[in-house]
């Protein structure tokens, strides 16, 4: 058997090489948000948000545009091959998953990069909320990378995977999005960051994560199979 | 050839089903393949030929009968066999936006080869293959004939004991078919199950033929 750390290592490099070159999914991304909170902006004919709307706001937008992004994540391993290439190596198969999360993680980091001062700049007062949120953003979106490859794994091989993504994901994600979104609350409040029950949220992002990494880990291997 | 000898076939099958749904694509399927041997696979077009090779790849999982593949039973023992076997495929498992020298690298890590060693196995192959000029574009700007010498490449990079080629002189010119005989030929000691319509290529340098035909019997000759 093919050491797992190598092989998750050339899965990755693999993917982020191809994202580099091609452009794929991370623009795409993206894009999405920067137009939505354009869309928001003029929708709410707002200048300033603050608390639950600004929480809101921004979780909502995150994860639409992270559906792009898990809509693509197995496409070239289904249209070229890869997935063939994968089971024909001497690999433990849940590399894949790891691997295909590690990746969807680095590209949801990217998007955060990117959107997150763009939110502030359109919305945001105050930028002092923004450190505590960076462990927020941490948490949901290793929750988000877990749950979106393990959806996107089972989606890909439908005709209808771009409708099955979100129709399958969404639900599974609310609890994510309760906890992200009542952690982010109290950080945007008007008169600065509060903390209110923020170790509570922090505690369920950590819990769903732990639950849907372990079972992306122990079904992953079954849906491989023909 | 790893605890092999003559005695233990390398391939064995005995009453192999596959059913997709309620349509039977193959249906008591015996073979015993010495290793070493080449077995020629024919048949009509939706005989279940790549069904056969996909099943002994560990890709498919059969629906009745024994298998037996290097000693391994299938499909309980498939996790032993993979890394021993090379297959090639109609899809070539190359990335379209990967060079074919990332793409033989990529395969080469997967099976646990990296560094100096793997740079030069592959610098081996792609000079067998006549590659060694186009191996750094992607493999979207290449021929389909010369995805298919890479797609030859990477079923050879980890040196299988047991090669599962599905019509391997697909989109190969003249040069291409010697150059791929060259890789992939008989001898070497690897066993070779090849699944063509072109007898007259591969019957020659066959020690079995194994005919499938649309619901009749198959015949190993």
């Amino acid at each position: 058997m093919t050491p797992s750390r190598a092989a998750f290592a050339a899965i990755l490099g693999k993917d982020l090489r191809s994202e580099l070159r091609t452009l794929q999914s991370l623009p795409a991304m993206a894009l999405f948000s920067i137009t939505t909170f354009v869309i928001f902006r003029f929708g709410l004919d707002r200048t300033s948000l603050s608390g639950s709307l600004a929480a809101g706001v921004l979780w909502a937008t995150l994860l639409f545009a992270a559906v792009l992004g898990i809509n693509r994540l197995f496409v070239a391993e289904r249209e070229e091959g890869g997935f063939d290439a994968i089971r024909l190596a001497p690999i433990d198969r849940s590399v894949l998953f790891a691997a295909k999360a590690a990746a969807l993680l680095v590209y949801l980091l990217a998007l955060e990069l990117i959107a997150v001062p763009i939110f502030a700049l359109f919305f945001l007062d105050s930028v002092a909320g923004l450190a505590p949120l960076a462990l927020i953003l941490l948490l949901a979106d290793l929750g988000l990378a877990a749950t979106g490859t393990l959806i996107s794994s089972m989606a890909v091989n439908s005709r209808a995977r771009d409708l099955l993504v979100p129709l399958v994901l969404l639900p599974l994600v609310v609890p994510l999005m309760i906890a992200a979104t009542g952690a982010t609350d109290p950080l945007l409040a008007v008169g600065g960051p509060g903390y209110h029950r923020f170790g509570t949220w922090l505690m369920v992002l950590g819990l769903y994560d732990l639950i849907f990494g372990l079972v992306g880990y122990a079904v992953f291997d079954f849906l491989l199979e023909d | 050839m790893d605890g092999h000898d003559r005695s233990e076939a390398a391939v064995s099958a005995a009453g192999l089903r596959k059913d997709f749904g309620e349509r039977t694509a193959l249906d008591g399927i015996g073979l015993e393949l010495p290793p070493g041997d080449s077995l020629v696979v024919l048949g009509p077009n939706g005989a279940g030929k790549t069904t056969l090779l996909r099943i002994l790849a560990t890709l498919l999982r059969p629906s009745g009968g024994e298998v037996v593949v290097l000693g391994c039973s299938l499909p309980g023992e498939a996790w032993k066999l993979r890394g021993r076997i090379g297959y090639l495929g109609h899809e070539p498992l190359l990335y379209r936006d990967l060079s074919g020298r990332e793409n033989l690298r990529f395969h080469a890590r997967l099976h646990g080869t990296s560094g100096e060693r793997a740079e030069a196995r592959i610098a081996e192959l792609l000079a067998a293959a006549a590659m060694e000029r186009r191996a750094d574009e992607r493999i979207a700007e290449l021929s389909a004939g010369m995805r298919q010498r890479l797609a030859i490449c990477r079923c050879v990079l980890h040196e299988p004991e047991l090669l599962l080629l599905d019509e391997p002189d697909s989109n190969l010119d003249a040069e291409g078919r010697e150059l791929a005989r060259g890789l992939i030929g008989p001898g070497g000691g690897r066993t070779r199950v090849v699944v063509t319509h072109d007898p007259d290529r591969f019957l020659p340098e066959a020690d079995q033929v194994l005919r499938l035909g649309i619901g009749e019997a198959a015949a190993v000759s």
